[in-house]
């Protein structure tokens, strides 16, 4: 039998970039991103080509970065989560009009069903935003194969690729038939020295590129390997399935003859005549997408007076959460064995900080020196310490966006809301809260802020955070007043005298930052297992 | 030759290891294979579970659809119970007995095991104790791997084999303590099958 890798559909993303001639890597770890990024660190043939591939501090100098690898004419990959495109939405968008040089992909990695996100939003949306091809795997080789055919096409059509996946594939394994090994580009200059100012007078003629590739762009998809029309006999349905919603509906097909014509949807934009021959020979159409509804929608139209549409929005498909098996055959009008149900006593397991953490002594201090205030004044952030949301803690009140933790209780404030307080991860204040420390500085906010400095980037696994021993540095130099800043132990036997100094920072009309410092549990056993070796997997 | 099986337990009980030893014998063997694994958030303390699909044919979709599952292998007796809308009407259901109390609700543990000792096809161990009393309670998860192997229809070599590769760069005795933990979770199967 041939030799075959077993990996992740995020592993066989990264595999396939270091086979076809990838320079550098750039990325902001983000469930369920991180494993892309993270195996280029261990690959040691990636070490021996020299790919670069350390974290950056957020998603949009992560891209920007890629695109100046791009720019000296190198094959580069900006991956992030779907919110972390949204970060890097300035960049993305705008490298759509500058266009690439050296190829130029782009992954983002959906979560429908919100399994480690605060939405599902669909980048697909966004390649379409951008009017930029789109890639959407439905397996593991399919996103190791659409790595080479992704740097090739964007080099050819001097474009960014968006390559979409969904936590399912991202994290799910399979085996994996590598292609030939490709020399990284030597590099040069583009011909045009102007295509990357995008002053107006040259965005505009760069924009009108844009536009002009877009039959190229579809006539790609039309003649795309990945996009497939299988002729079925039944006509009274035609189903388009995009990326990985193939997978759920040929599951349903044992010997995977589906009597019904299907379209496999996994590049775009929109093959349109192949999806024209589907609707027009085909009483009703499916259409089963992991994600929003974009195909369907677009197929539907503002008035649907076509032909009967089925999927998210007609109710045949729920119109929120990921896509499986079962649901898929309940679109199709088919039964399913069930199992037994669950005991009614079994009790739910939400995940909670790990016993040891520091955030737990932090938000205890907190929680008492809140209490001579009234409730609802903890403005939080994305990380671990969001689980202090939950009983017995109950410390926070927002978790919206990496960042946001500084600049609403700075909002708050000025809405009358004094003292309020932000509580704020160590590598989530590098990526996006210190821009908002200067704000809080030059206004003067009568805010209280927690850096909770656990020295990783823990909620990920444990990456490095692109703060690590700068937080005060910075602090003082965005311009917070020394004598407000403290660094203290999160420990139960530091308690009252952390409860004592929170206490005081509260009742300061300005701004105060407060560093409860002590390392990660997870890291600290992981490197002391690592310096004892004791032998445990 | 077609097996669908879920691996359950808390976060960080090890239930990716007894993936990864299944997975590597079953491409070993020559089989297909698709793992679908819960990394993130739910990590950090939270119910888990891995769904591992072994097949001489190739596999369509990464997630066992519901009520195929032909056996449900839990590091964790009430996680064991969580999954059982999955389960096939004549699947296995193989478990750990110590239970893994990190909820102020855990319910009542004498119901959780008479629950799983009501189901008609069932393994129910303490991989603790036999983990123990071998010398290494972080094996737990190795002899329920045991446990679960006469149902994987997986020759004994490749699952051994594997569990060397796995533990290999952590030592011989490693090695020796999970092959010894495996066997024991084996013995356990095979006499109370």
């Amino acid at each position: 039998m041939e030799h075959k890798l077993l990996l992740l559909g995020d592993e066989a993303i990264a595999q396939g970039a270091i086979d076809a001639g990838l320079s550098g890597i750039y990325a902001y770890p983000g469930t369920p991103s991180t494993e892309i990024t993270e195996y280029v660190q261990r690959s040691k043939e990636a070490r021996e080509k020299n790919i670069r591939s350390e974290w950056s501090a957020n998603e949009k100098t992560a891209m920007e970065t890629a695109l100046g690898m791009s720019y000296a004419g190198k094959r580069a990959m900006a991956c992030m989560k779907h919110v972390g495109l949204n970060v890097a939405a300035d960049p993305f968008i705008n490298s759509a009009i500058t266009g690439a040089h050296g190829g130029l992909i782009v992954v983002s990695a959906d979560d429908p069903s919100m399994h480690s996100s605060q939405n599902e939003q669909d980048s697909r949306f966004y390649g379409k935003f951008a009017m930029i091809p789109i890639l959407e795997p439905s397996n593991q080789q399919e996103a190791y194969d659409m790595v080479h055919y992704g740097f090739n096409f964007s080099e050819k059509m001097k474009i960014p690729v968006l390559l979409r996946i969904t936590t399912r594939l991202a994290h799910s394994r399979a085996g994996i038939k590598r292609n030939i090994s490709k020399e990284q580009n030597k590099g040069g200059l583009h011909d045009n020295l102007k295509q990357f100012i995008l002053l107006p007078a040259i965005a505009r003629k760069q924009y009108k590129d844009l536009l002009n590739k877009q039959p190229e762009f579809e006539k790609a998809s039309e003649e795309s390997s990945f996009n497939k029309y299988i002729a079925g006999e039944d006509k009274k349905l035609g189903i388009i399935a995009c990326g990985i919603a193939n997978n759920y509906l040929m599951e349903n097909y044992p010997d995977r003859k589906v009597p019904y014509p299907v379209l496999k949807i996994c590049q775009y934009p929109f093959p349109k005549k192949i999806i024209e021959k589907i609707y027009d020979e085909c009483d009703e159409i499916l259409v089963l997408e992991d994600g929003y509804p974009l195909v369907e929608e677009l197929l539907k139209g503002l008035l649907d007076k076509g032909k009967k549409i089925k999927g998210r929005l007609d109710g045949t498909i729920p119109r929120d959460g990921e896509l499986n098996p079962n649901i898929v055959a309940t679109a199709l009008g088919k039964d399913f064995t069930k199992g037994n149900e669950i005991p009614e006593f079994i009790a739910g397991r939400p995940p909670s900080l790990c016993h040891g953490c520091s955030h737990n002594d932090t938000f205890l201090a907190l929680n008492e020196a809140m209490s001579d205030y009234s409730k609802g004044r903890v403005f939080s952030d994305i990380g671990c310490y969001t689980l202090s949301a939950l009983k017995p803690l109950e410390s926070i009140n927002s978790c919206v966006d990496m960042g946001a933790s500084i600049t609403m209780a700075i909002g708050a404030s000025e809405g009358g809301l004094v003292p309020s307080v932000a509580t704020i991860g160590d590598s989530t204040f590098a990526h996006s809260g210190i821009t908002g420390l200067l704000d809080a500085v030059n206004n003067k906010s009568p805010i209280t802020i927690l850096i909770l400095d656990n020295l990783t980037v823990a909620m990920t696994g444990g990456q490095k955070s692109s703060a690590f021993g700068k937080i005060e540095d910075i602090c003082l130099g965005v311009g917070v007043e020394k004598e407000h800043i403290h660094i203290i132990k999160p420990l139960i036997k530091y308690h009252e005298e952390n409860v004592k100094i929170i206490k005081e920072e509260l009742v300061y009309n300005g701004v105060s930052v407060i560093i409860p410092r002590r390392e990660c549990v997870q890291t600290l056993n992981k490197r002391m297992r690592a310096k004892h070796k004791i032998k445990t997997i | 030759m077609k097996k669908d099986i879920i691996l359950a337990g808390v976060g960080g009980q090890g239930i990716l290891s007894i993936a990864a030893i299944i997975g590597t014998a079953a491409v070993n063997a020559g089989l297909f294979l698709k793992q679908a694994e819960v990394h993130g958030m739910s990590q950090r303390g939270g119910d888990v579970q891995s769904h591992l699909r072994l097949s001489s044919e190739e596999i369509a979709s990464d997630l066992i659809p519901g009520g195929k599952t032909d056996l449900i292998v839990s590091v964790e007796p009430m996680e064991s119970l969580r999954y059982l809308p999955m389960l096939s009407p004549d699947g296995w259901l193989i478990t750990n007995t110590e239970p893994f109390v990190n909820i102020p609700n855990y319910p009542d543990i004498n119901k959780v095991i008479s629950e799983i000792e009501a189901f008609p096809r069932h393994i129910a161990l303490n991989a603790e104790h036999i983990a123990k009393d071998l010398g290494s309670v972080r094996s737990a998860n190795i002899v329920m791997l045991g446990a679960s192997s006469p149902f994987l229809d997986l020759d004994y070599n490749f699952l051994e084999d594997a569990i060397r590769n796995i533990f290999q760069n952590k030592g011989e005795e490693l090695v020796k303590i999970n092959i010894d933990a495996f066997k024991a979770g084996l013995k356990f199967s095979e006499e109370n099958k």
